[in-house]
Order: structure tokens, then sequence, then C-alpha cells
């Protein structure tokens, strides 16, 4: 019997997290069921980016785009539309105007808007079949670049433009070019897969969804270098990852595409995986090498670079994943192609990972250049609850925030770092009017001082100085000259710190002191927090108006702080409150106020 | 402190494994990544196991055991229960849930709770920020745009788990 029909499961985190799972098992025991298991194809991808909408089904070959499925959702999509050739409307896709979106792949913005180069086979392939990758050209930018010489490959990638997606945008072909002209027989590419920034998935998902183009591309790279041993450092967060990187080396092995004389040319190449053990600071290069070797990973003086000295001492190139994802593609289509999008210095696609307060979570690649609007609201769907847009933070610890009257800039490196923030892997964390920006200052110098490593001292006890002060103003209990303190320790920090960790450890409170200074001086002068979000700060009240004494919020609160009768207006002994919030969260009337607690006369509670 | 002896035979699982990378160079992490999936932890005695037979000296392993925060030299309970501190969780309430998981199972840090079941642990980004806030138990469990309040269910869950096989 002939395949009639192709289903396409998205088997990303997000999709997995929402029950990827037992739609697939239910959906397999129906085809079963109904004889339909030669006719019906099941291919499990990797992420096709609409987090948010998890978990995804696209039937084929009429394109239907299911969504937000359930396990019984699988049995209807069998019974209506594969056995009887009719669209189950309730499980599509609807715009803002309530609009059906039978084939949202093809209509939403969302989708429609992307540039797909890295994140080309995401959500198309199932990551476990090396056929799949193949069929697609997989492998053939291997082929030609065999018959190429080293000295073309590195032309050809100096050629495209193409800068390191890791963060700090350093063009790859002079990389690749400075480690084949260094000395020495012996030589290593390293593929960085320690995805380390909060609010950044997208290595993962290129590895989890893709896990060939990262290996053709680690072997191009090698073949360029003069290389003949590889390591993928990859986090031991990302279980899913490792196995399926895993499965695709010895897949590759298999097929004569890895190992000894690849193709049968003189070529050999091996790749062998290294599993992290929990540190950020391992996503610097040179801490990087130290963790390949087993040791601690503390980063050294550079230089040397490790473009001379890297692992095991030798010469050693070191690219991130979404980079290499980029090679196979630029060989395949040519260096012109390749720099003939994005902007003037920044070249091709970027990837960047939609989190926060967003309506479309998820993934999005998108030429250099792409304006933020576009990426938050066009692609993004804008910010959730008619709530107002306040910020973007890009870079994670080591890039700042981005705020609204910014929001029409051309995303690429130089753009990022003249707001002060940098491009950094692609994480965007998008905030809303109720994030306090001196809070999410403090959480990331929190996040760099506890990921500090401790060798140099400006990192280590500068941030840790840097956080106390920042403590000390969350808590109401700041003074002016705190300011200037901390922009002084900032830039000392960033001047004399070792590695890029701690250079960089200062830019989210100097990104926000430079466009919310505001919000810091209102915690200071006025001990209030105009976000009403931190917890010393504001103070939770009954809006006697609103109150309809449902009796929803005595009920959840932890602490019994909450009196009143039924149907009567409830009431918060403040001395009794934690500000838990949750009276707050389960309150259907807005009845339940955060207010600030200074208009209450309460005394700051000095813990 | 519980002690693991010598005679532990879970030593020689351990010792099988190491035998088998001995060839390749800088396998200490991945040697420990082992002994803490065999033991659970990673208590002095193990590390000294692991650096005399690697021919490592032992303030080697316990620099690295003591650098890497996914290494712990205290037993965990048996659900660990991993609550995202990512950005994006953060935002979106994940310390709440850390606090509300603590008040719940009567625990401060990162200590087992009495009957050994779970342990909580504050972690970094897992990368499921579409999903933020969310809590992993364990390897797998993923639990997405969780709220304080679900949090005794979520226990309970476990909880009846271990009654049934018990």
């Amino acid at each position: 019997m002939s395949v009639k029909h192709t289903i396409l499961i998205c088997a990303g985190g997000a999709c997995i997290s929402s029950g990827e799972e037992s739609v697939k098992s239910v959906l397999e025991e129906e085809l079963k069921k109904n004889d339909l298991e030669d006719s019906v194809r099941v291919v499990q991808t990797g992420c096709m980016g609409s987090c948010n909408l998890g978990p995804i089904m696209i039937v084929y070959p009429e394109g239907v785009f299911y969504q937000k499925l359930k396990p019984q959702d699988a049995k209807k999509i069998v019974e209506e539309h594969l056995l009887k050739g009719k669209i189950v409307s309730s499980l599509l896709h609807r715009g803002p105007t309530g609009k059906v979106e039978p084939h949202a792949k093809e209509e939403l913005p969302f989708f429609t808007e992307q540039v797909k180069i890295a994140t080309r086979n995401l959500g198309l392939i199932d990551p476990f079949n090396i056929n799949e990758y193949i069929a697609n050209d997989g492998y053939f930018a291997l082929e030609k670049v065999l018959k190429s010489s080293p000295e073309w490959v590195i032309e050809e990638i100096k050629k495209s433009g193409l800068r390191g997606r890791g963060g700090a945008g350093f063009p790859t072909g002079l990389k690749w070019e400075f480690t084949r002209k260094a000395p020495g027989d012996e030589k290593y590419v390293i593929c960085n897969a320690d995805e380390g920034d909060p609010g950044a998935f997208m290595d993962r998902s290129v590895l989890e969804g893709d896990p060939h183009s990262v290996i053709e591309g680690m072997e191009i790279a090698g073949y360029a270098i003069g290389s003949h041993h590889g390591y993928i450092y990859v986090r031991a967060e990302y279980p899913l990852a490792i196995e399926r990187l895993n499965n695709a080396i010895s897949q590759a092995k298999r097929y004569g595409l890895l190992g000894e004389n690849i193709l049968n040319t003189d070529f050999s190449f091996d790749i062998e995986l290294r599993i992290g053990a929990g540190a950020f600071v391992c996503g610097e290069e040179t801490a990087l090498i130290q963790s390949v070797e087993g040791l601690r990973g503390q980063p050294v003086q550079k230089p040397p670079f490790p473009a001379q000295k890297g692992v095991w001492g030798k010469p050693t190139v070191i690219n991130n994943v979404e980079t290499l994802a980029n090679i196979p593609v630029i060989i395949n289509k040519g260096a012109e192609w390749f720099a003939s999008i994005g902007t003037e210095k920044s070249k091709g696609t970027k990837v960047f990972a939609l989190s926060g307060k967003i309506n479309n979570a998820g993934l999005v690649e998108v030429p250099m250049g792409t304006t933020l609007r576009k990426i938050i609201f066009d692609i993004g769907g804008g910010i959730p609850n008619g709530k107002k847009f306040k910020a973007v933070q890009t870079g994670g610890p080591s890039g700042g925030c981005i705020p609204a009257e910014y929001l029409d800039t051309p995303v690429d490196y130089e753009s990022l770092t003249k707001l002060g923030t940098i491009m950094g892997s692609g994480g965007m964390v998008v905030m809303d009017e109720d994030t306090c920006m001196v809070d999410v200052a403090r959480y990331f110098l929190q996040f760099s001082a506890d990921e500090s490593c401790g060798k140099c001292t400006p990192c280590r006890e500068g941030t840790r100085k840097m956080l106390e002060i920042l403590d000390r103003i969350v808590e109401g209990k700041g003074k002016m000259e705190d300011l200037d303190m901390l922009e002084e320790l900032a830039l000392t920090i960033k001047d004399t710190a070792l590695c890029g960790l701690g250079q960089t450890a200062p830019n989210p409170v100097l990104s926000t002191l430079k466009y919310f200074r505001d919000e810091y001086e209102a915690h200071i002068k006025e001990k209030r927090c105009p976000a009403k979000s931190c917890k010393a700060l504001i103070a939770y009240q009954i809006d006697p108006n609103a109150c309809v004494g449902c009796t929803a919020c005595a009920k959840v609160c932890p602490v019994g702080a909450i009196s009143g009768e039924v149907r009567k207006v409830h009431e918060i002994d403040q001395e009794k409150c934690i500000k838990c919030g949750s009276c707050y969260e389960v309150c259907k009337f807005d009845a339940v106020k955060k207010v600030d607690a200074v208009d209450l006369k309460l005394n700051i509670k000095n813990e | 402190m519980p002690t693991i002896l010598d005679t532990d035979p879970r030593y020689e699982e351990l010792d099988k494994y190491i035998d088998q990378v001995k060839e390749k160079k800088g396998m200490l992490i991945g040697v420990l990544h082992k002994a803490q999936e065999i033991f659970g932890y990673l208590p002095i005695e193990v590390q000294h196991h692991v650096a005399k037979k690697m021919k490592i000296p032992e303030s080697t392993v316990y620099g690295v055991v003591t650098f890497y925060s996914f290494f712990t030299m205290k037993p965990r309970g048996k659900y660990q229960i991993k609550v995202c501190m990512g950005t994006a969780c953060y935002v979106k309430g994940g310390q709440k849930l850390l606090e509300r998981f603590r008040e719940e199972l009567g625990v401060q840090g990162d200590e087992p709770t009495e009957d050994g079941l779970f342990s909580i642990q504050e972690v970094r980004c897992l990368g499921a920020c579409s999903m933020a806030p969310v809590v992993l138990i364990g390897e797998r469990d993923f639990h997405g745009r969780v709220t304080p309040d679900m949090i005794p269910k979520i226990i309970d869950e476990y909880r009846k788990k271990e009654g049934k096989k018990k």
C-alpha cells in the first residue's frame, strides 16, 4: 500500500513537555486500530518553533496544522481527517480575530516572516534518521568540500561574512585561517554547545532537531583547518540533545560520512562528546577547553588564543552550534548568496529564542537587520493580556535591556552593542510593565556572581559588592550614592576582569541604569517599586468596592491573613501577610490590588 | 554521615566503566558523571576510589567535584525537584514556586526530606522558556506553566506513586 498521508509531529523540548509523547502513542494506536499503519507515515521532527502552540501536528499532503493537542485529539484526527477527509476545525489555529487558519505554517506571520538557514531542517525532518537529512541536501557540502582545497573553503567562509553566533561575533573564516596557519600537526575542532544563557534555547533546538548539520559543519571545519578530531561540549542539562547527537554520530559513521577515509577520500575525522557538569563559565572558550580536558573550568589569560594553543595545548577552532549549522548551506549555495542576506557588517540570519511576556514564545530565525519591533510584535505577536511592552533583554547575563524607544533598531552585532547590550547567543526575554528593571539587573548580577569561578578578584569580589548594593535598593534601603558606586564598580570590573564572563557581567546594571534610572531613583527616594514587583516595597490590599466575598483569597492564603465572611468584603491583615501573591493570582474580580507599602504607612520590614 | 564501604559491589560497575575509557584523555568529568549515576552522590570515599583507579591526585578530583554544580557530595532525594531559575521563569514567578515547594516539604535548602523522597534544587535555565515557569522532577518529568497552588498536587502525585510501590 502506498503512503497517503505523512504526519509531522513536533518533538521539540516544549512540545514534549506539553505531552507530545502521549499524543503520539494514541495516534499510533488509532492508526493500528483502523488499519492505516501502512498508508500513514508518522515522523517525529525537531522543534517547529511555535512552542506556545504545542503539541503540534501537521498532516500532509493537505498541510493542515493542528495545535495544542491532547491525547484524545489524535483519535479525532484519525477518524475525521484521515478516514473521512474532513478537517477537524476545533483543533486549528485561530488568529487574533477568531479566523480559522488551517494552514498556519503558510499563513501565520510567525512562520512566513522567517528566513531559515541554521534551522532549515527543524520541524521538517526526523532527527533520528540520517536519510532524511541527506534527502535535504545533507552531506552534499562535505562532498563538495572534499573535492576542493582547504584554502578554498576558508576563502568561501570568509567571503560569506559569517560571524560567530555564540555572542562576540568574530569572523568565522578568519578564525579558521588563523588555526590553519598555526604551526603544529595536531589540531582540534570544538563545537561549543554549552548554551548557558538563561532564556536561550536555539542551540538546544538545533542539536535536538538537526544534529547532522552540526556534525557536517564540524567536519568541514576540520577539513579546512587540517584537523582529524572534534569534540562537542554539550551541557548536562540537555539529555535529549546528547541522545540525538550520539545517535547521529553512530549513523554518520555507519554511512562512511564520519570516521576513517570519509567518502573514500584520505580525509578522516572523528567526533567525541563531552558532557558539561553545570558551570556557566564553561561557555567561555578558555574555560571550556579546561573542562574538555576534564579539569575545573577556569578561564586562562588570552593570548595565546585557542587558535594557537587550545585543547591539549594544540591549535583549536571553537565554533558555536548555530555557526556550524550555517556552514553546509553556505558551501552549497555559495558565499555570495549568504552575503546578500543581512546588513553591511552582519551577514545571514540569526536565530532568536523568544520568551518572557510574549504571545508567541518560541524559536525564530530572521535576516540580520530585522527590527526588534518586527521580531517582537509581528512575529512574536506582542505582549499578552493587553499589557505594555517595557523592555527586551538580549545577550543573557552579558547583555542588557533595550527600552521601547529603540524598538525600530535593526538588529545586528553593531547596533546592539551601540545600545549597550550584545547580540549574545540569541535569547530575547520580553518584559512588560509588571517587570521591575532594578530587580532584573539584580537577577542577572546574582547569576554572574554565583557563576563567577573565583579566579580573578574584580569578578569574584566586584560582582558580589554590586549585588549587595542592588539587594539594598530592592529592599528600599538604598542611598543615592549607591548609584555612583554601582557605576564605578561596573566600569572597573569591565576593564579588569580576566574573561568574558566578568567583563560583561556589569552590562545588565549599566544598561538599566542608562534607560531606567528613574526606577532606581523611585526605589531609593520614594521607596516605591514602579512595577509593583519588589516584595519589600509593596503590599496587597482588597478593594472593598470590587470584592464580592467569594472567599477564594481567604482559602488560598497560606498564613491565614485574610478574614471576612461569605458575600462580605474581605480584609488582609498586613502584619500576618507574607506577600506571596496567592490571593492576587486567585481573585477573579480584580479586587486584590498591589499597592505601595509606603502608602499604607507600613514600616518596611527589616529582615 | 553515610559511608560507602570499600567492599560495596557498586565499585565494580564503576571500575568497569573506568577501564573502558582509560585510553581516552581527560575523562575525569565523564567518570564522575558515571559515579554519581551509580551512587547517587559523590562522597569522599568514592572520590578517593576514582583518584586511585585513574591515578589522578585526590585534590584534583575534589577540585572538580566542588567546582561543578551538577556534582554533589551530599545524598539527594529520590525525586529531585529542579526549579528553573532562568530569566523567563524568574520573570514569571519561579521564585514563588521555590518558596512554595520548600514550605510544602518543610526543607530549607537542598537537603532531602525526612522520608528521603524529595530534594529541591534551584537550577539554571532548562531551555524550556516558552513553558515558563517550569519545574523538572527527576530527569524527564517536565511541569510547565506551574502556579504555586499546583504544587501540593504535584507532590502528591509522586507520594502516591511511591505508596503504590510499597
